[in-house]
């Protein structure tokens, strides 16, 4: 077990890519009919990435997400972290829900925790660990309360620390402040920034909004409904931090909108 | 409501339907010379004879203890066992489809037959006696703790197998550290009702013929027309009911502090 020992990285200059998406397409049935959520989708994402998934509804990003993080497999294709096939969910990918998908009978402190406990570390370990990200994420004096206890916006505060406290290398969040009002969003975005600086944390980040996907990611993946396709994946070369009210931000804004077509 | 004990108002709202029904008995009782229901006094009198002694000192007095160990002892011990194979056969069927085609038809089709249509069968199969009554107690209890055992386990948000995978918990525990937890509302509504149900049928289930026990001296005191004594066991039977399932209620706030509906 090297659970311990420091990431550093040791390998190759040529260097792999951390995920790999190799012309994926995914059918679900419906019925008695086929639906083509994905079409042949690829995708190479380095590690320390921060990527955004924006497409109006329907598009297969959720599908997308799910699959890198083992919930579903391809129908053709081929997924790769690390050069190896994904076989299943892991802890090395962590997923924030949009529902956030807390354990109702257990403590923000043994949800965060939850991971660690799971894999069998110690007891004392997996208390330090637990108390280390509840604190990282301000709900200090929450870490006895249980979910039902919450505001929506802690919640998710909660659910990103648990992945965040189980060590995952790839973080995959699915809209997860979609739900929450304007003022919590922001600074839950400035705190994932910031996390995600420090971690070193490949992010894959699904969202509707524009705003956000400039705000946040280096590389925007943008994707089209009938069937579900990748049509455009381009870098972000704002600085950051980035000032939303900037004429450059607001260049890419109404480039990113022509581009959604009239959908935003 | 409080967390602890209850506002006054709630005290007085609580105790005025009994206080006015006893009131209404007295009335309609009271100084009546061929009354077939005696007045509450009398009963009063006749259950401190049951429990103490000390009024008529006849074959009666001070049984009161004995009759309600029997009685306890009946409930708990059924309810007991039925949850001993109602938990872990209702785990299976809810988790597991072999089992569940196995055993769920079987069980729907007995499930329509009311506990007191055993009873003549528990007879012939346990004789008469506590067998019996321990048996019918298990039917009792029995069902409510399997279904919602049942729907407790087949109903677990599909999002918190997804969460649990991903943080690494691995196929086999995934039973301890997901499915237990998360059906434990509905295991511990089952247990409740489970218990609800042991005293309902405790009474049917000492019709059989035993000698002690609640159900047994109000049987037999009908037959000796000894109605304060009828109403005597009715109102022990009630306020242990009660008890019983408060001390349950009191366990599963205790266990059960982080559902919105338990805690
Ligand atoms: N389990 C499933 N069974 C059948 N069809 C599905 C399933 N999951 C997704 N689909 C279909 O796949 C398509 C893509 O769905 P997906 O959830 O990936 O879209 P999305 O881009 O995440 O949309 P949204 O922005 O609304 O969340 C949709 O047409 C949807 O109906
Ligand atoms: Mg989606």
């Amino acid at each position: 077990m090297d659970d311990l020992a420091p990431r550093t990285e040791t390998r190759p200059m040529t260097q792999l890519p951390i995920l790999e998406v190799q012309g994926v397409t995914k059918r679900f049935a419906f019925g008695a009919e086929q639906i083509t959520a994905l079409s042949d989708a690829s995708l190479r994402i380095g590690k320390g990435e921060f990527i955004c998934l924006i497409g109006p509804s329907g598009c297969g990003k959720s599908t997308l997400l799910r699959m890198v993080a083992g919930f579903e497999t391809a129908t053709a294709g081929s997924l790769l972290m690390w050069g190896k096939p994904i076989a299943g969910p892991g802890p090395d990918r962590g997923m924030v829900f949009q529902d956030y998908g807390l354990f109702p009978w257990l403590t923000v402190a043994q949800n965060v925790g939850f991971g660690p406990a799971a894999r069998g570390r110690p007891k004392a370990e997996v208390a330090a660990t637990a108390k280390r990200f509840v604190d990282m994420v301000g709900l200090t004096r929450f870490a006895d309360a249980y979910p039902h206890q919450l505001s929506g916006g802690m919640q998710q505060r909660v659910a990103i620390a648990r992945v965040l406290a189980n060590d995952a290398e790839v973080v995959l969040m699915d809209e997860p402040f979609g739900a929450l009002d304007a003022m919590t969003r922001e600074r839950l975005q400035e705190e994932l920034l910031e996390v995600w600086a420090r971690a070193k944390l490949t992010v894959l980040f699904v969202t509707h909004a524009i705003e956000e996907a400039i705000f946040l990611s280096d590389r925007i993946v943008v994707m089209s409904p009938g069937p579900g396709r990748i049509v455009a994946d381009e870098q972000v070369m704002l600085p950051r931090p980035r000032d939303p009210t900037s004429p450059e931000f607001n260049a890419l804004r109404r480039r990113f909108a022509a581009m959604l077509g009239g959908h935003h | 409501m409080t967390a602890h004990g209850l506002s006054p108002r709630q005290v007085v709202l609580a105790l005025a339907a009994p206080v006015l029904g006893v009131l209404a008995w007295h009335l309609a009782t009271h100084g009546q010379a061929y009354s077939l229901i005696p007045p509450p006094w009398d009963v009063a009198v006749q259950w401190w004879d049951l429990a103490f002694g000390g009024v008529w000192d006849d074959l009666y007095s001070e049984t009161l203890l004995t009759h309600t160990f029997a009685s306890l002892s009946r409930v708990y011990g059924g309810f007991a066992l039925a949850a001993l194979v109602a938990l872990p056969m209702g785990m299976l069927i809810g988790r597991v489809a072999a089992v569940r085609d196995l055993l769920d038809p079987s069980l729907q089709i007995l499930r329509p037959i009311p506990v007191t249509a055993w009873l003549p069968l528990a007879m012939i199969v346990f004789g008469i006696g506590p067998r019996s009554a321990f048996f019918l107690v298990f039917l009792g209890a029995f069902y409510p703790i399997l279904l919602n055992t049942i729907f407790g386990v087949k109903n677990v948000e599909g999002r918190l197998f997804e969460a649990a995978a991903m943080l690494g918990v691995s196929p086999q525990a995934v039973f301890w550290k997901v499915v237990l937890p998360a059906s434990l509302p509905s295991i511990f509504t089952g247990l409740r009702l489970g218990l609800g149900f042991a005293w309902v049928v405790i009474v049917v289930g000492e019709m059989t013929g035993v000698q002690t026990g609640l159900g047994a001296i109000i049987m037999e005191a009908r037959q000796l027309s000894r109605t304060e004594i009828v109403i005597s066991g009715m109102v022990t039977i009630g306020v242990l009911g009660f008890l019983s399932d408060r001390i349950v209620q009191l366990l599963g706030r205790r266990l059960l502090r982080w559902s919105p509906q338990h805690g």
